[in-house]
């Protein structure tokens, strides 16, 4: 086992009553590192963080932090702090009194306490709100204090469970920015829980993309946007065009009945496949310049560039463009060979789930 | 009467207030009209009849001399008895109270509302059936003590004592301190108490600064539904008391019922005062002044 493995998940299987949360969920969380844990709802990413939290109990498997199994360690013995996605802060206590709470159980000195809460508020952008009552702040400060009183207790990991799912979109991206400087100031491990990809793409390090207690993908940001496993993973990470294809041979993929350029190769011959292409790498051009001609049916502006829908071969294709093309425009679709993704299928229908080599 | 004085000082937030200060104010106005009705016709008139008939003679003069009554011997130590027996009614119903709410708190299964239900129950029946089927069970010739001389075990006497008003209050009065507790509990968010364990708390610790504080206002609404008609109550009394204890609630009936009413009123007035102040004591305990049920 490498040194730099903080937290190491073995084996976790979790079910509530007939419904399996996790299938046998192997993941090592790695020292100083912002790991995201990505994923719709009911994917398993929040049980995943309270398992970790010790706040549920995995029925197989164990949770190993700095090389000690802490799987049966209750929450309160546990050198990890949680941000709770409804900030939980204690309504009965000023902010002061939330903030100490974990240091006053540790019995720390008043002074020593005193220095910490001034440090935490600072570092939060809260000063001078020591005395304030929980309730009088905005949900951001709730959340922000939520945080200061999490960090004071100077956890080896913190665990983020959505916390900025009730914010609204400006001062969640605000956070975005704080969480990552936070990060870097503490130089501690941050796990964080969203199903908000654009949170997960902006921060992480390392993500990690859930579906159905199944680890879909581990890798960086780029990785995951660029080189995605599999159609679940294309699908949640932005906008894609997941079409069906046949793999003729290396180099060459077959898309409705055209053949397209490609750069993937170890597929085998004529092997059924997912392509994804991402509808910022399509180029709209000429009719006759295309690879595949095709008819512009929608076009909605969206700031920064137009969606438009392309209907070609039956099918309808999304295409991002800062190009304007209107509606019932004839274009020729063309396609970059190093921004066509290709992915195996699924073995069957319902078992999305892959395999994943860590 | 006194019951709606409490339920009205002690939900400042009512829903009522509410509507009232809406966009829709002309409609909730006149919604409230027959609220208003009801107020002035069994809550303010009868309190003033009540202060008309405590401060006045028979010839409709201003005395202090009714309420003075409370310093005869008598009175004194009925008044002491019904704020003892309350008092420690209370406390029981709390002890009792607190940790089966917690118990039903903790059951999160779809039973629970079975297990609401069997408390609730016993107030389907009638108050004094209820009160008169304890009488039957702790009689000297009643069940508790027919099946000790049936085992040839030495019979207790628990029928007119205190042990048996306290009893009365208690069975009486419990579902009204469980369920504004209970009602606070489950608005506790458990990830409010997962972030004390989170924090470093043991359960002890979670539950002395997180839960206990938190269902205050519970506790308090609690306290009050119970202590005040344990006060007042006369009937209790006087079905397991029989004539041996003696309450200020029988002490204002038996002026009532004799005709005196300058003598009740002026009482009652007492008793109210008595009231007011332990409900002074409580609000200052619930900050949020919220949750009576």
């Amino acid at each position: 086992m490498t040194d730099n493995k903080l937290i190491n998940l073995v084996n976790i299987t979790k079910s509530y009553g007939d419904n399996v949360v996790l299938d046998d969920l192997n993941l090592y969380i790695r020292e100083n590192e912002f790991v995201t844990l990505l994923g719709p709802s009911g994917c398993g990413k929040t049980t995943t963080l309270r398992i970790i939290g010790g706040f549920e109990t995995p029925d197989k498997g164990q949770v190993i932090f700095e090389g000690k199994d802490i799987t049966k360690v209750p929450p309160n013995e546990r050198q990890v702090n949680t941000v709770f996605q409804k900030y939980a802060l204690f309504n009965h206590m000023t902010i002061a009194e939330n903030i100490a709470f974990g240091l006053k159980i540790k019995k720390k000195s008043k002074a020593y306490i005193q220095d910490k809460i001034k440090y935490a508020l600072k570092l939060v952008n809260l000063d001078g709100f020591e005395n304030r009552m929980p309730d009088s702040l905005s949900g951001g400060q709730q959340q922000r204090i939520a945080i200061a009183r999490a960090i004071v207790n100077e956890p080896k990991v913190l665990l983020l469970d959505e916390p900025l799912g009730a914010l609204d979109l400006k001062l969640r991206q605000d956070m975005q920015y704080e969480l990552i400087r936070l990060k870097n100031e503490l130089g501690i491990t941050f796990v964080y829980v969203t199903h908000d990809q654009e949170e997960a793409l902006t921060m992480s390090d390392t993500i990690v993309v859930m579906n159905q207690g199944y680890i879909q993908q581990i890798g960086t940001p780029e990785e995951i946007y660029n080189e995605p496993k599999n159609a679940f993973v294309a699908d949640f990470i932005g906008e894609s065009n997941i079409l069906p294809g046949i793999m003729v041979e290396d180099k060459l993929v077959n898309i409705f009945g055209v053949n397209f350029v490609c750069v993937d190769t170890g597929f085998g011959k004529n092997k059924p496949v997912d392509v994804v292409i991402r509808p910022e790498d399509i180029d709209l051009v000429k009719p006759e310049e295309g690879i595949i001609k095709g008819v512009v049916t929608s076009l909605i502006f969206k700031g920064v560039h137009y969606e438009m829908e392309v209907h070609a071969c039956d099918h309808d294709w999304l295409v991002h463009s800062t190009d304007l093309f209107p509606v019932g425009t004839e274009v020729g679709i063309w396609v970059d060979p190093f921004d066509i993704q290709i992915m195996n299928k699924p073995e069957s229908e319902d078992e999305e789930a892959v395999e994943v080599e860590l | 009467m006194k019951l709606r004085n409490v339920l009205k000082t002690r939900t400042p937030k009512s829903p009522v207030h509410k509507s009232a200060s809406g966009p829709n104010m002309p409609k909730a106005k006149w919604l409230s009209f027959p609220y208003i009705v009801w107020m002035i016709g069994f809550i303010i008139i009868p309190l003033v009849v009540i202060f008309y008939y405590g401060l006045t003679t028979s010839d409709s003069t201003f005395t202090l001399n009714n309420i003075a009554l409370v310093m005869d011997p008598i009175n004194l130590k009925a008044l002491k008895q019904a704020l003892e027996l309350s008092l420690v009614s209370t406390v029981i119903c709390l002890l009792l109270a607190y940790p089966l709410a917690m118990i039903l708190n903790k059951s999160k299964m779809n039973s629970n509302s079975f297990i609401v239900m069997i408390i609730i129950l016993p107030m389907w029946m009638n108050f004094l059936l209820r009160t008169i089927a304890w009488q039957n069970i702790l009689e000297k010739t009643g069940i508790i003590n027919t099946i000790l001389n049936f085992f040839k075990l030495p019979t207790v006497n628990i029928i007119n004592t205190p042990a048996a008003i306290i009893l009365g209050m208690v069975y009486n009065f419990l579902p009204f301190m469980v369920l504004p507790i209970y009602n606070v509990l489950i608005k506790i968010d458990q990830d409010v108490i997962n972030a004390a364990r989170d924090l470093g708390a043991n359960g002890m610790q979670t539950f002395l600064k997180i839960i206990l504080p938190l269902s205050l206002p519970g506790v308090i609404s609690g306290i009050t539904m119970v202590f005040v008609p344990s006060l007042t109550t006369f009937v209790i009394s006087t079905i397991l008391g029989g004539n041996k204890i003696v309450l200020i609630g029988n002490v204002i009936e038996q002026q009532f019922r004799v005709g005196n009413w300058h003598a009740g009123s002026g009482l009652s007035l007492v008793l109210m005062i008595f009231i007011l102040i332990s409900m002074a004591i409580l609000s200052k305990y619930d900050k949020e002044g919220s949750s009576l049920w």
